[in-house]
């Protein structure tokens, strides 16, 4: 199943320019599997070295952060919107 | 009515106004934590206090000392007016794209402004403060993101209130910034009742973000960290700027004219109130409307205030 996945500013020149990709999967860590399996330049960027997701990088499923609804394991439906964001001090105030 | 020896004494214990109204599930009360009652406006009044007075306990500010700090505004106003309230000199940075009256206020309080770039955001700000703060050892850089001050004014302050005017709350919303209010009145209110579920709200991080370099300039809060945020934590969603916008305009239905980031966790509360049967979700409300007027964010056309959100740190 193929859904769509915006990447950050900071990713494109890994992706050959793109904002939005699309990649195949059923689970939040299939998907990030497949960006990086088509984007070798993205893997140190998405991935720790223990396989879990970079501590600067939040993934959103559909607005929801996918660290507080299964992490990688989180299934993910048809048309659903993957956005990957970078962590950053925002909204300090 | 009560008399008050300083305008310090004004901060805190401020009105929870229910704004079911404004719930789009009969099931689910919407309740509003006005924290721009505060006197210097804001929420960031109760951890700019906290962070001062725990400095001065510590014997780190006389009269005169210099404090500095990073905000992208309400941190600096607070600060700004207990600084002036108390003798000191405070330097403040701030990215040069947040709203005018931000500018202004920091003025009004007498505080020195340092610009860093705006495509840097807060985090360009916090780095702009490091390096000061490494140069001028003396100053006093309370440093809110790692402060345990901040998230402690709302262990003792925000949390108990909340508790205290209605201890039937299931969910606390409030936008996540330097975690100070989520970690300090989450951990409060699970301790009463570990049933209390925690949603953070944050706001789309647009060219903050495209002001990266690399990845690894990215940054948690320690705050965050220190408190087992990702434990603490039940939700965390983003809410984009237009949902942002309409939701801060509704609040002016119910009379509540709070600022933008008021509208984002208004927009998550009343996003999850769908998914609930019942529910009395609190939301904090972290400033009054004053400071955005010149954003146009009620009066002016919805896509020009969207569009003008993505270039403006509004939140």
């Amino acid at each position: 199943m193929s859904v769509s996945v915006r990447l950050p500013t900071i990713l494109r020149p890994q992706a050959g320019g793109l904002s939005e990709i699309s990649a195949e999967g059923g689970t939040v860590g299939e998907i990030v599997d497949d960006v990086v399996r088509q984007f070798p330049g993205t893997a140190s960027h998405l991935k720790a070295p223990d396989g879990g997701l970079h501590r600067f990088v939040n993934v959103y499923l559909n607005d929801e952060d996918v660290r507080y609804l299964g992490g990688l394991e989180t299934p993910v439906p048809a048309g659903a919107q993957l956005s990957i964001v970078p962590a950053v001090a925002g909204g300090g105030g | 009515m009560a008399l008050y020896h300083s305008v310090l004494d004004l901060i805190g214990d401020t009105p929870l106004v229910d704004v079911s109204a404004l719930s789009p599930n009969p099931g689910v009360r919407i309740l509003a934590k006005l924290e721009g009652q505060n006197p210097g406006g804001s929420v960031k009044d109760r951890a700019a206090k906290a962070m001062v007075e725990e400095a001065e306990k510590e014997g780190r500010l006389v009269p005169g000392s210099v404090v500095l700090e990073s905000s992208s505004g309400n941190t600096g106003i607070a600060l700004a007016m207990i600084c002036r309230i108390k003798g000191y000199r405070l330097t403040v940075v701030l990215p040069e794209n947040v709203s005018v009256e931000r500018r202004q206020l920091l003025e009004v309080w007498g505080a020195d402004i340092v610009s860093s770039p705006g495509a840097e955001g807060s985090n360009g700000a916090l780095r702009l403060a490091q390096g000061l703060a490494a140069e001028h050892p003396d100053w006093l850089f309370p440093y809110q993101y790692g402060n345990p001050a901040n998230p402690k004014a709302h262990y003792e302050g925000t949390g108990p209130e909340i508790w205290r005017d209605c201890p039937e709350v299931t969910h606390f919303v409030a936008g996540l910034g330097t975690a100070g209010t989520l970690m300090g009145v989450g951990r409060f209110l699970k301790e009463r009742n570990p049933n209390v579920q925690l949603w953070a709200v944050e706001p789309p991080a647009g060219e903050m973000v495209d002001g990266l370099r690399n990845l690894d300039e990215g940054f948690v809060p320690p705050v965050f960290i220190d408190n087992d945020g990702p434990a603490l934590l039940d939700r965390k969603l983003i809410v984009r700027a237009r949902e942002s916008i309409e939701w801060t305009r509704r609040l002016s239905d119910v009379g509540v004219f709070a600022g933008i980031s008021s509208g984002s966790a208004m927009a998550a509360a009343a996003k999850g109130a769908h998914q609930l049967d019942e529910g009395v979700l609190v939301v904090l409300a972290a400033d009054g409307g004053w400071k955005y007027l010149s954003t146009g964010a009620w009066t002016a056309d919805l896509d020009d205030v969207v569009d003008r959100a993505t270039r403006l740190i509004y939140f």
